[in-house]
């Protein structure tokens, strides 16, 4: 039952890379901005979330609550005070502007509590071993598994049924379309960015009681991974992104099960660069013909 | 000859800093610290100068340069103290299969453009760091011990022919057509420009001299490990070039320069060293995206002086 | 013509910027004038990263054993100063580090770095410029031996090394936990684990053990459960893993999320109050450790420094990186007092004579190899505490 298990270990991890893939696919999806500062969201949603259950004393889904809400208004902020000015600079301007605000948050908050690690508390969700065929399940990782699939319907149903998510949807098509049809496509940005960066606040409480250990620099990794997921399964696409998280959270577990653990970080690059060279748009990506 | 006032002008000029740096030296009047740091100030201009010609003149944005870096710091480090070659030739050997290594990385993934080149050059980078984890011959990630043979005049030989090569590249008819793709790579295409043969020629040369690099590195800092030439490597040569001025080779050298005293002075605070680079970083994409010095050359704010110029 | 011009420009700015730092230069070494009223004492320790834990508790020894000399009178009537550098936890920074100490502050003799690899990177550079290199918790034999065999004159440690904690830890599986077979999960990612796992395999293999699962991990991984599932599938009645508490910690709590129950044994990269956060005090029982030291040893030595530092450090109780760090600072100090003389030659000759020191973490004799030979604790967890098992001599 050996398989079973590393399938349920590559699965608890694949929703976590999702959790985190989703903001950078939305975010890529409407300004084709890699976010590369999404993963130091994630990382700041964590350690709201621990000083939440730690310090205030609140149970998992009020932290979760706060710290959705927190990296919220953060991701809005990065969006408003250095990317806005950005949107018709070149793409590597943005980009290197991300990589600032990237650093920038992470050896900020070093500077704010230094860089020793902080562990989560073990008793903030039931923990307890459920054995299935001798397989053992870990009822928090049930949970967080619950915890993820109920975000991702939410999202979906942000996207695709309200007027917000049509105003997303449209501008990520076409943004001067979009204006000239009388959206507000600053609002709509900021408002992506909301949500992406929520979910990565969300992601960030999931780890820390999944992994128990977070720390200033935990984002980058994750961040790095939940990009390859994005790519993978198309970006710019939401399903893409939930599938993408889980197939990398498995192949991962596959490579460490076979025995190949030190080649794990590398088999998520080969997989990127595979993708980009065979199938650029991913699985769920539409291919774009090239303007001129 | 058209070109050999100024040309000689730079041999007399470097000839001249070699000459005081090596008079302090050998007079005892730089102490070990301050040598050390000029040498690490010359591999940083090296650096800088290799991505600057992939960055900067051919616009292919490559942020994985540490794993060429890393490349030849190893090679280089088994060439003198596996095979004990003299470390010169462990230098043009590091610089050759960083090169190969180059041509491998840059033929498949140099198709690609913009964003997703530059996650693809990351990806390549972590893996080249990876494979130097799990390579046992080479210490993995515990790291290899490597004797200390860089001294200035070697490193300023390196600088010397980087600078040159690059120069005389970026102004040659070769350097134009890189240009032409940075400016617009499909108009170049139109012009009958082979794009890829030209980006991966950059790509290559940038490869090699960041080779040279890290020859020089690894016999400089006794002990190499595969954690050395992470991302945040990579993103210390990008700063350089990206602060400079995309497209400017003076400007790269001087932010090199500058950045690599300042970050010297700041060494006990490390994490304020870490803010106020990605500070600055932020504030000049936000207010000067094309750097310090733009396109232009330290020279152009000189260009309406007599000829003899200077100062 | 104009773009020649560029490299002429190039060139004086190089030219410049090399001339600036010739300045400081200068400034510097005129500055830095022997005052030979103190002993200056460079610590270049991992005071943040990775194993940030462990350099601030070697300093917190070291400036309390200073504190207690400089009281008795100094070393030779000098007072001694420490003088910090953070070495990040990084080679290359602790290569820089004990550059800038030996030439810009230059320090009589340097502590430095609590791990293996940072003191490595420093070994060099003190045996070039003859300056004393003191490491409290370097237990790789590479510290004090250079990869051609030879002893590197100027580099002493405190510690013991790695392939007698491997061995310890082998013979307390076989002898007191009874056990025929054990998997290893080893941190690849330093040599200090991969000493510690050959003399483990080699000890436990000689008599009569077999190893029935090796697998590795990288430092900064965070999920250890595929692998841990693969270890479980072999079902071993042991599992040793050397490595530093931040993954360690991971790997207890989720090797009994996956229901391993079998003893758990680690050496001294464990001793960190953090463990016990990382993996809860539940997950902890049936774990052993090897510690150079024990609050609860019954010496009076030990518990001399445990009720010093204690009125130190608010009622904080000293772990085995303070003890080694406090200890360092006297191995030192008897070296010079026998030398009767700062100057380094003397000192580092004495110190390769150290025979029967009384330190805190036991009696230490130095072997020609400048390898301590002294003794060992195995501690074991109990609901979070360490609990003193056995001591084992060499």
């Amino acid at each position: 039952m050996d398989w079973l298990q590393q399938l349920i270990n590559g699965i608890s991890l694949g929703s976590i890379y999702a959790l985190i893939a989703l903001g950078y696919t939305m975010v890529y999806g409407i300004i084709k901005l890699i976010n590369f500062a999404h993963g130091d969201v994630f990382m700041v949603g964590a350690f709201i979330g621990f000083y939440a259950i730690t310090g205030w004393g609140l149970g998992f889904f009020p932290a979760l609550i706060i710290s959705m809400a927190f990296c919220a208004v953060f991701g809005v902020l990065i969006e408003r005070i250095a990317y806005k000015r950005l949107r018709n600079a070149t793409r590597i301007a943005a980009l290197i502007t991300a990589i600032g605000m990237s650093l920038l948050i992470e050896y900020g908050m070093i500077f704010i509590r230094g860089a020793q690690p902080e562990a989560y508390p073990d008793d903030v969700v039931p923990n307890k071993a459920i054995s299935l065929f001798g397989v053992q399940i870990n009822s928090q990782s049930l949970f967080i598994l619950l915890t993820s699939i109920v975000l991702m319907i939410i999202l979906q149903f942000i996207v695709h049924r309200t007027k917000m998510g049509k105003a997303m949807r449209a501008v990520s098509l076409d943004m001067d379309a979009a204006r000239l049809m009388g959206i507000n496509v600053d609002k709509t940005i900021s408002f992506t960015f909301a949500i992406g960066s929520a979910l990565a606040g969300a992601a960030g409480v999931v780890f820390g009681v999944y992994y128990t250990k977070i720390e200033p620099l935990m984002g980058v990794i994750p961040g790095l991974k939940a990009f390859v997921a994005a790519v993978l399964g198309g970006i710019g696409s939401i399903p893409g992104a939930m599938v993408g998280g889980i197939i990398l959270g498995v192949v991962e577990a596959i490579v460490s099960a076979a025995g190949f653990s030190l080649w794990r970080d590398a088999a998520a690059f080969i997989i990127l660069i595979l993708i980009l060279i065979l199938k650029p748009s991913g699985i769920f990506g539409k291919n774009t013909k090239e303007k001129v | 000859m058209k070109k050999s006032k100024p040309f000689w002008a730079f041999v007399i000029l470097a000839a001249v800093v070699y000459g005081v740096v090596q008079f302090f030296t050998v007079s005892g009047l730089l102490n070990i610290y301050y040598s050390n740091l000029i040498i690490t100030i010359s591999i940083n201009i090296i650096l800088a100068v290799s991505l600057h010609l992939v960055i900067g003149i051919t616009g292919q944005f490559s942020i994985g340069h540490a794993g060429f870096l890393a490349v030849g710091a190893y090679i280089s480090a088994i060439a003198t103290m596996k095979f004990e070659l003299p470390f010169v030739l462990a230098i043009v050997i590091g610089g050759v299969v960083a090169a190969l290594a180059g041509l491998i990385v840059g033929i498949p993934t140099l198709r690609l453009r913009g964003d997703y080149l530059a996650i693809a050059t990351l990806g390549f980078a972590e893996i080249i760091r990876i494979m130097l984890f799990n390579i046992d011959y080479v210490g993995g990630a515990a790291g290899m011990q490597v004797t200390h043979f860089t001294t200035w005049t070697t490193t300023f030989v390196c600088l010397f022919i980087t600078i040159l090569v690059i120069s005389n590249f970026t102004n040659s008819r070769h350097g134009r057509a890189c240009i032409s793709i940075r400016e617009n790579e499909i108009a170049a295409d139109a012009m009958g420009i082979n794009t890829t043969f030209y980006k991966v020629a950059a790509f290559a040369i940038g490869s090699f001299f960041a080779g040279v690099a890290g020859a020089l590195y690894s016999h400089n800092f006794y002990i190499i490990q595969p954690g050395n030439f992470g991302f945040l490597k990579s993103f210390d040569i990008l700063i350089f070039v990206v602060l400079g001025g995309l497209g400017s080779l003076s400007g790269s050298v001087i932010s090199a320069i500058l950045l690599t005293i300042i970050s010297a002075f700041l060494q006990q605070y490390p994490e304020t060293r870490m803010i106020i680079y990605s500070l600055v970083l932020v504030i000049v994409m936000l207010y000067r995206p094309q750097g310090l010095l733009g396109t232009r050359e330290i020279t152009d704010l000189f260009k309406w002086k007599p000829a003899k110029g200077g100062h | 013509m104009k773009k020649k011009w560029s490299k002429v420009f190039m060139a004086s700015a190089l030219a410049a910027g090399i001339l600036a730092g010739c300045g400081t230069g200068n400034q510097g070494a005129s500055g830095g004038g022997g005052n030979s009223d103190v002993f200056k004492l460079g610590v270049n320790m991992e005071l943040s990263g990775n194993v940030a834990s462990y350099g601030e508790s070697m300093t917190k020894g070291i400036e309390m054993a200073v504190a207690e000399i400089n009281k008795a009178g100094g070393v030779e009537g000098k007072q001694i100063e420490v003088i910090k550098n953070d070495n990040k936890s990084e080679a290359a920074e602790a290569t820089n580090g004990i550059i800038k100490l030996t030439s810009q502050d230059k320090v009589n003799a340097v502590i430095g770095a609590a791990t293996s690899g940072n003191t490595v990177a420093q070994a060099q550079i003190a045996n070039d410029t003859k300056t004393v290199l003191m490491a409290p918790g370097g237990t790789s034999p590479t510290v004090t031996v250079d990869e051609k065999g030879k002893v590197r004159d100027f580099v002493f440690r405190t510690s013991f090394i790695d392939p007698f904690q491997g061995t310890v830890a082998a013979n307390f599986a076989l002898d007191k936990l009874k056990v025929k077979d054990a998997a290893i999960f080893s941190d690849n990612s330093s040599d200090y684990a991969k000493g510690l796992t050959n003399a483990f395999k080699e000890t436990f293999e000689k008599a009569g053990g077999k190893i029935v699962g090796e697998e590795s991990y990288v430092a900064k991984d965070t999920d250890f459960r595929a692998t841990l599932t693969r270890i479980k599938a072999k079902n071993p009645s042991f599992i040793f893993i050397p490595g530093y508490y931040e993954e360690v910690g991971l790997i207890v709590k989720q090797a009994r999320e996956l229901g391993i129950t079998a003893p758990l044994m680690g050496a001294d990269g464990w001793d960190s109050p953090k463990l016990v956060d990382l993996a809860g005090a539940d997950a902890l029982n049936n774990t052993y450790l090897i510690n150079h030291y024990s609050n609860e040893d019954p010496d009076k030595k030990v518990q001399d420094f445990v009720t010093a530092f204690k009125d130190k450090n608010k009622g904080e109780a000293p772990n085995a990186f303070n003890a080694l760090g406090y200890d360092t600072v006297y191995f030192l100090a008897d070296a010079i007092k026998r030398a009767g003389s700062t100057d380094s030659v003397k000192i580092q000759e004495e110190l390769a004579k150290t025979k029967e020191l009384s330190l805190v973490t036991g009696v230490l004799s130095l072997d020609k190899n400048h390898h301590p030979i002294k003794s060992a604790i195995v501690l074991e967890y109990k609901d979070g505490k360490q609990v003193f098992n056995t001591k084992i001599n060499p």
